[in-house]
């Protein structure tokens, strides 16, 4: 076990150079530069003041030089300087973190705890009007877009309610606190969670016919308890992977959510740096989004080891 | 009887009036919110060449003078003195001296002296040590020989030649006076100025707060206690907040016209003003290769618009039809209506301009049998985006058959400088309405947003010539040929002027939207909550 998460933790050290590496030459690919972005707004370019700034921001050294300087840098925790805000990229990074992360955390949260318990009673009740329902609700959940859905819920929200739930750095009530994250957070874990539904469905559907279900029936186990305690318990387990999955897709996939209900987490600012081309924060921000991906991995993989004790990691 | 109605009616209008002043008497206190549709890319106006770096941050500021912020068409005489207390042109009209007020402070308590007025427009003609990053409005000032102080109160502009339009360009709300004591990279940053409102704070993709300046010389002023901006990239989601009430006024000229029929049917109370924005949508071609090189070909193309169609079509009717110049009655410098209609393709009989057009298109050896085959290039933004299919749609009927190809707008200007397009959709604002502005900017041999390279060197004598010229009738006439002359060269077609809306909620006062530029209504220095 020791060995192997040794490995898994060289592998995650060598993905994320690899993905460092991926990102600084993809950027540099991408044509423009913060210099012409600049000038775009100035309606015109000027060759000289161009090569000036760019000379000014390091941009015109040779590709390998920048990115030695880049990793250097990140390796002594100076993440460089936002080429737009002009203020180091950290202290234009870390403020959006918690922002993010709590909307992306209530967003699981929600797709869980919907998506599991009407997965396992969809089984169940396989063939019911019921399961047709939670599969109406279901296929409806992943065939509408997040923005549609969001947009949607902010018209009913001021046509009903006279008021919107969009971003407030600071809610005057705790219930507009919690609406701010909760309602956007129910917008995208929708999606979020009619896949876990179908997931737990059919992973239970599968357990359900399983030898030692009929023996835990045959034993006398109440129908909870063989649902809850036998089937779930071993069905979980794919469960788990789309929810490790959804979690790292949360982070970049909650672009849209962001913008909708106006919310200034990483994603949103990561899309606005882009098109800024703004290197240190796109650079900075895709490689945090990385490491929380791969170690979000790692963690699932090591829960698999203890839900289910049959897997053992080889040596 | 006579006397006692008379007496009656006396006592009810005094009355009448009493009410009247009083529910007009603004109220201090209340802060401003405002959506904004972007995130700016710097605080900082000079290094600026889009409205969304004015709206917010001329508030910090104040200028030599300035366009009188309640009267929506700025003009030479509408402009009123700010830091400069009087100003006056010599007898050969080539110094301009700004007597200055002497009770002005910067926002973090230095004085404001000449001393700042010389650095700031130092800064902007390349001359001092200290330089912006970009400098998109140098050219303004390409007349100004030097600016000259005597004593700390006294600023004197010395100019090559006459040019009575200077004053209208240090009016402009991109013309503010920055403090010499602050780097030009702070100024991007943490601005200061001497406005009636204090920066606070910006934070990129989220807000931009300011506050009142207790300081601020006007006594009294501002009204407000200070402006929240919110950003919302997202029209939608900004129109929704507006309508539920979490924002007091949209962002100026940003409602669309389709747009402000949902916020008058959510919100029946609000305020709305349509203006013209002195923005044009225009066609650059690229006339230095085939097959716009041949000037029947160009002419072709001029003369297949409709541009009643495009206002039509996204504008519900609502926009206007003109030379380079906006036209009237927001227009100042418009050519008259007969003069604009001898132009050919401006004419009304649009299928007599097209069939003229057909023939040229058949000189040029294309017909029915062989379209010519191009591309019409434009940004990947909306209001680029849909005139320019409009555009493909109606050159169809000359033989052209175009593909639209967007591009990236880190890429646009980089690939119109290389002359790598045939056809472009562009958008042209103009931040003074005032020829020197738009000409020299736009056809001037050499200058950088010429994007055509269009030269024309006897026009080019006429632009100096209506620039230096002080009869104002004189000037107009001269201004008029030379639109007129602009647009028979196929210069850079001009299809239409937009016009766009901007709305409030009724407790909101004395907001003025301008309606021959979008760049100059923003001090806010006197608008009041009446809450």
């Amino acid at each position: 076990m020791f060995a192997y998460i040794v490995r898994r933790l060289f592998l995650m050290l060598v993905t994320l150079f690899g993905i460092s590496v991926i990102i600084f030459v993809l950027l540099r690919i991408v044509p423009g530069n913060i210099v012409d972005i600049l000038f775009d707004a100035a309606g015109f370019v000027d060759p000289a003041d161009k090569a000036n700034i760019e000379r000014e921001l390091g941009l015109s050294q040779p590709i390998v030089i920048q990115y030695l300087h880049w990793i250097g840098g990140l390796l002594h925790g100076d993440f460089g300087y936002s080429y737009v805000s002009e203020k180091p990229a950290l202290e234009e990074i870390l403020p959006r973190i918690p922002i993010t992360a709590r909307l992306a955390g209530l967003a699981l949260l929600f797709s869980a705890s919907i998506g599991i318990p009407l997965g396992v009673i969809s089984a169940v009740h396989q063939g019911s009007r019921l399961d047709y329902a939670l599969r109406v609700v279901s296929l409806s959940g992943l065939s509408l877009p997040s923005f549609w859905l969001g947009l949607l819920i902010l018209m009913a929200s001021v046509s009903m309610f006279g008021t919107m739930p969009i971003f407030n750095p600071n809610p005057t009530t705790w219930l507009e606190a919690f609406t701010i994250y909760a309602v956007p957070a129910a917008a995208v874990g929708f999606r979020s969670a009619a896949l876990t539904m179908r997931i737990t469905r059919s992973s239970m559907l599968e357990i359900l016919r399983q030898d030692y279900i009929r023996t835990a029936r045959a034993k006398g186990a109440s129908e909870a308890a063989v649902n809850y305690h036998h089937a779930l318990k071993n069905a979980v387990l794919p469960v788990i992977t789309v929810i490790g999955i959804e979690a790292a897709f949360l982070i970049g996939g909650l672009i849209v959510t962001e913008t909708v209900f106006n919310i200034p987490g990483i994603a949103r600012f990561l899309v606005e740096a882009l098109r800024w081309r703004d290197y240190p924060i796109v650079q900075n921000l895709v490689m945090l989004i990385a490491v929380v991906v791969v170690v979000v991995n790692f963690i699932v993989d090591m829960l698999y080891a203890a839900i289910d004790p049959r897997i053992r990691f080889g040596d | 009887m006579r006397s006692v109605q008379a007496l009656a009616v006396a006592v009810l209008s005094v009355l009448a009036l009493s009410n009247v002043s009083h529910a007009g008497e603004p109220k201090s206190g209340g802060i401003l919110r405002i959506y904004h549709r972007d995130s700016p890319g710097s605080a900082s106006i000079h290094e600026g060449a889009t409205y969304s770096v004015n709206v917010p941050f001329m508030p910090i500021f104040s200028n030599l003078v300035i366009f009188d912020q309640h009267i929506a068409q700025n003009s030479v005489d509408t402009i009123r003195p700010e830091l400069a207390e009087s100003w006056a042109w010599s007898s050969d009209n080539k110094t301009l001296t700004f007597k200055l007020r002497k009770d002005v402070k910067w926002h973090d308590g230095k004085p404001f002296t000449s001393a700042d007025v010389k650095c700031t427009f130092d800064m902007l003609m390349g001359k001092s040590q200290q330089k912006f990053r970009q400098n998109p409005r140098k050219a303004w000032y390409e007349q100004v020989n030097d600016v000259t102080t005597n004593g700390d109160y006294e600023a004197s502009f010395n100019l090559k030649r006459p040019q009575p339009a200077l004053l209208s360009l240090l009016a402009s709300g991109y013309t503010p006076i920055y403090p010499c004591h602050v780097s030009p990279a702070e100024m991007r940053t943490k601005p200061i100025g001497t406005g009636p409102f204090k920066f606070v704070e910006f934070k990129a993709n989220e807000s931009i707060k300011l506050v009142k300046n207790p300081d601020y010389f006007k006594k009294g002023l501002p009204y407000l206690d200070g402006i929240e901006f919110t950003i919302i990239p997202n029209r939608s989601t900004a129109i929704l907040g507006f309508v539920s009430g979490k924002f007091d006024m949209t962002f100026p000229t940003e409602v669309s016209i389709p747009l402000l029929k949902d916020v008058k049917s959510q919100d029946p109370k609000a305020v709305c003003v349509v203006e013209p924005n002195n923005v044009s949508t225009n066609i650059i071609v690229n006339s230095s290769a085939p097959p716009f090189d041949n000037i029947d070909i160009r002419r072709a193309l001029a003369l297949a618009l409709d541009r009643k169609a495009f206002i039509q079509i996204m504008f519900e009717g609502q926009g206007d039809i003109g030379g380079t110049m906006e036209p009237a009655p927001a227009g100042l410098w418009a050519m008259p209506k007969e003069m604009l209609e001898s132009i050919p393709g401006y004419g009304p009989d649009i299928e007599k301009n097209r069939e003229e057009a057909r023939k040229l298109m058949q000189k040029a050896g294309y017909g029915p049998d062989k379209h010519l085959q191009i591309k019409v290039s434009t940004r990947n933004i909306a209001v680029y985006r849909d005139p320019a299919i409009i555009l493909i749609d109606q050159i169809k009927s000359i033989y052209i058959d175009a593909e639209l190809d967007v591009v990236d707008t880190a890429q646009w200007f980089p690939k119109i400088a290389r002359k790598d397009y045939s056809l472009g959709l562009n958008l042209t604002g103009n931040a003074v309405d005032d020829p020197d502005q738009s000409f020299y900017e736009n056809y001037a041999c050499g200058s950088e947003r010429n994007y055509t390279n269009y030269c024309n060197k006897d026009i080019e004598k006429l632009f100096d010539q209506q620039s230096a010229e002080t009869d104002i009738n004189k000037r107009k006439k001269l201004v008029w040929e030379i639109d007129k002359k602009l647009q028979e060269d196929v210069a850079r077609p001009i299809i239409f002027h937009a016009r766009t809306g901007t709305c409030w909620q009724p407790y909101v006062k004395n907001v003025t939207v301008m309606s021959n530029s979008s760049y100059n209504g923003y001090r806010y220095e006197d608008v009041w909550l009446d809450k």
